[in-house]
């Protein structure tokens, strides 16, 4: 969204006095940006208000991050500020605990989040992609309709769907596994999937499609070789979107996967609740399951933040 | 790799399922496509049941139906055995227990979007073009990566008591501020009804993020015709962001704070995680959890499931009502 400052048409270049320069020669929109700019930043209270926001934002996750890293006995005698006193004992001790120990075998977990996730966003994508282009570029009744009741779908709660969908799960004994944790995440991603990516589908020109319709090519031709080309970026927008709705779901996990599927979040989430004071696990337990949503989040935040805006402004 | 071992649980086997799923469902999607798009004559509906079929269908039986079951079981009695009509709904809001859910709910509802909407627009003007734009805006907007479990165990760790004793330190940081300033430490999650704003404190935390970058994108979008004219009829500052940029930017501060009151809403893991619900924390989204699946209270648990749907419709009502009035205004 950064545009970069053009100088406009109401920009005054003084070309005949260049040798006796005003003083009231209009400013470009540059050296205006830079002067409102500088304003700004001279402001003592305006930069420390932001700096103290930046740094509240960051302390907790940071000490807990050292705190992963201490051995356990000094995790319960002192403060994890105490390292930057040169108290500096650090270790991967929590690491393999959390992963590999008796009793909490994260590694285990990681493996459920991992297969939990990848079908759970590329079912949805799918799907989505194929309802987003029907709804935008093929005329059938009803069409509106339906566009703006699976729209709507988008505000009902989770909640609203799980009892009955886990009573139906455990009629057909199929309960438990990751079919029915694949299938409630895919169900649940689709409103909010289809507007998405219906959005970024109507932003494509219609004289491209309709081109590609007068020379005989069929929808599946159009779809395939004329738009998915050119909707790589909002597939990554909704692709980061879902991939972190999923690894950090909490909801569908817990109601859903047996507790030998569960995903991670809910390993964590009963480590909190079962061994509440072991800050050793605690603390690296919650690093393992941050660490690929982050990476993931910070390779591809361009796309998110795509994705975010189109969602929240247009709608 | 220790830990009990039954039939398909080997990673091997885990990733093995995977494939297979994601091979059965491209070969499924493929003779969908492929039925579609072969004769040249058939009807557009045809066609475009091809491509809508399967995801409506979906939606159909795995939101719309399921919802319309809750509707009717909130009317039924805990196993479903007897029609007691508005009998949940009531209890849900006249027994004490439930008023205070209802009560903290609202609170989350109400202070968690206006806490992450005004620190995320002022964070967002104050960094706006300087030189630490992108650097300060990452570090606001990472926790928005993160799980709400991971986060309520961040925060916890900040909130941790250890009790008043001479040899005994705080390993919380807030805690350690108390002491260092002189005053005792708390027990942040215990003592009401404090221990329910300590919890907001970890939504606005991540929600700040979304806002500040929805608002940001709204400000930069301002034209500079608009803002130049109104410095030079004299106007900078606080002047400035009262009557130019909040004015400006309306439409996105009413999708943000919506955005986020839904969200807080229907959000149950960081009191999950947090307090369990106890210490006169619980809302809404975790008591129906508790209902369904800890007391087996499915009438009762179905209403508050129904409930959590009504609450977020005067939200949207409000939402559209707004989007209406600007869409006049242009």
């Amino acid at each position: 969204m950064t545009t970069t400052p053009t100088p406009g048409p109401n920009v005054v270049v003084p070309a005949a006095d260049e040798g006796a320069p005003r003083t009231e020669r209009k400013l470009t929109r540059l050296e205006k940006r830079a002067i409102a700019t500088k304003g700004r930043l001279s402001s003592p209270w305006a930069s420390g208000i932001a700096i103290v926001i930046a740094i509240l934002w960051t302390i907790p996750s940071l000490g807990l991050l050292i705190t992963s890293f201490r051995p356990e006995s000094d995790i319960r005698r002192t403060g994890w500020w105490t390292v930057l006193t040169g108290n500096a004992d650090l270790t991967m001790d929590n690491y393999n605990e959390a992963l590999y120990g008796n009793s909490n075998d994260l590694a285990t977990f990681f493996v459920n989040s991992f297969v939990i996730t990848l079908p759970a966003v590329l079912i949805p994508i799918t799907l989505a992609l194929l309802a987003a282009y029907a709804f935008a570029w093929i005329k059938f009744p009803g069409r509106n309709f339906l566009f703006v009741a699976v729209f709507s779908l988008q505000v009902v709660p989770l909640q609203i769907a799980l009892v009955p969908l886990l009573s139906d799960y455990v009629n057909w004994n199929v309960n438990g596994s990751y079919w029915t944790v694949w299938l409630s995440h895919s169900i649940f991603a689709l409103p909010l999937a289809i507007f998405l990516l219906h959005n970024f589908m109507k932003d494509i020109p219609p004289s491209l499609v309709e081109a590609a319709r007068v020379d005989g090519a069929g929808h599946v031709k159009i779809f395939f070789r004329v738009l998915f080309p050119l909707l790589v970026p909002a597939i990554a927008s909704f692709g980061i979107f879902q991939f972190l709705w999923v690894w950090n779901d909490l909801l569908v996990g817990l109601t859903f996967a047996d507790p030998k599927y569960q995903p991670l979040t809910v390993a964590i989430a009963e480590m909190a609740g079962s061994r509440g004071g072991d800050w050793y696990l605690l603390s690296a337990g919650a690093f393992i399951s941050m660490i690929v949503p982050l990476v993931v989040f910070l390779a591809l935040q361009r796309y998110f933040v795509r994705g975010m805006l189109a969602g929240a402004v247009k709608g | 790799m220790t830990g009990v071992r039954g039939p398909g649980t080997s990673t091997t086997e885990k990733f093995a399922v995977m494939l297979v799923a994601i091979a059965l469902f491209v070969v499924v999607m493929g003779l969908i496509l492929f039925a579609v798009d072969r004769p040249k004559r058939i009807p557009s509906w045809v066609v475009a049941l091809g491509f809508v079929g399967l995801p409506l269908a979906f939606l159909a039986y795995g939101l719309v139906r399921p919802g319309l079951i809750t509707l009717y079981q909130s009317f039924f009695n805990r196993n479903g055995t007897e029609f007691i009509g508005f009998d949940n709904y009531v209890r849900a809001f006249t027994e004490g227990q439930f008023q205070h859910v209802l009560l903290v709910t609202a609170a989350w509802v109400v202070l968690a979007p206006l806490l992450s909407t005004v620190i995320g627009l002022g964070y967002a003007v104050l960094v706006d073009r300087t030189r630490f734009e992108k650097l300060a805006k990452a570090l606001v907007f990472v926790p928005m990566a993160i799980s709400m479990v991971g986060a309520s165990i961040i925060w916890k760790f900040v909130y941790e008591f250890r009790p008043d004793q001479v040899n005994i330190e705080q390993i919380g940081l807030l805690n350690q501020v108390l002491v260092w300033v002189g005053l005792p430490p708390q027990q942040f999650l215990i003592s009401e009804p404090w221990n329910t704003g300590f919890l907001i404190v970890v939504m606005v935390w991540i929600q700040t993020g979304f806002a500040m970058t929805v608002l940001s994108a709204a400000i930069k979008a301002i034209p500079d015709d608009i803002t130049e004219a109104a410095r030079l009829d004299g106007l900078h500052g606080m002047g400035m962001f009262r009557h130019i940029t909040v004015p400006s930017i309306r439409p996105a501060l009413v999708v943000v704070l919506t955005t986020i009151a839904m969200a807080t809403l229907k959000a149950f893991d960081i009191v999950r995680t947090m307090t369990g619900g106890q210490f006169g924390t619980q809302v809404v989204a975790n008591e129906f959890y508790t209902q369904a699946f800890r007391q087996g209270n499915r009438g009762l648990a179905a209403a508050l499931a129904v409930l959590l749907f009504l609450l977020v419709i005067p939200i949207i009502a409000y939402n559209v009502r707004q989007m209406r009035q600007s869409e006049e205004i242009r």
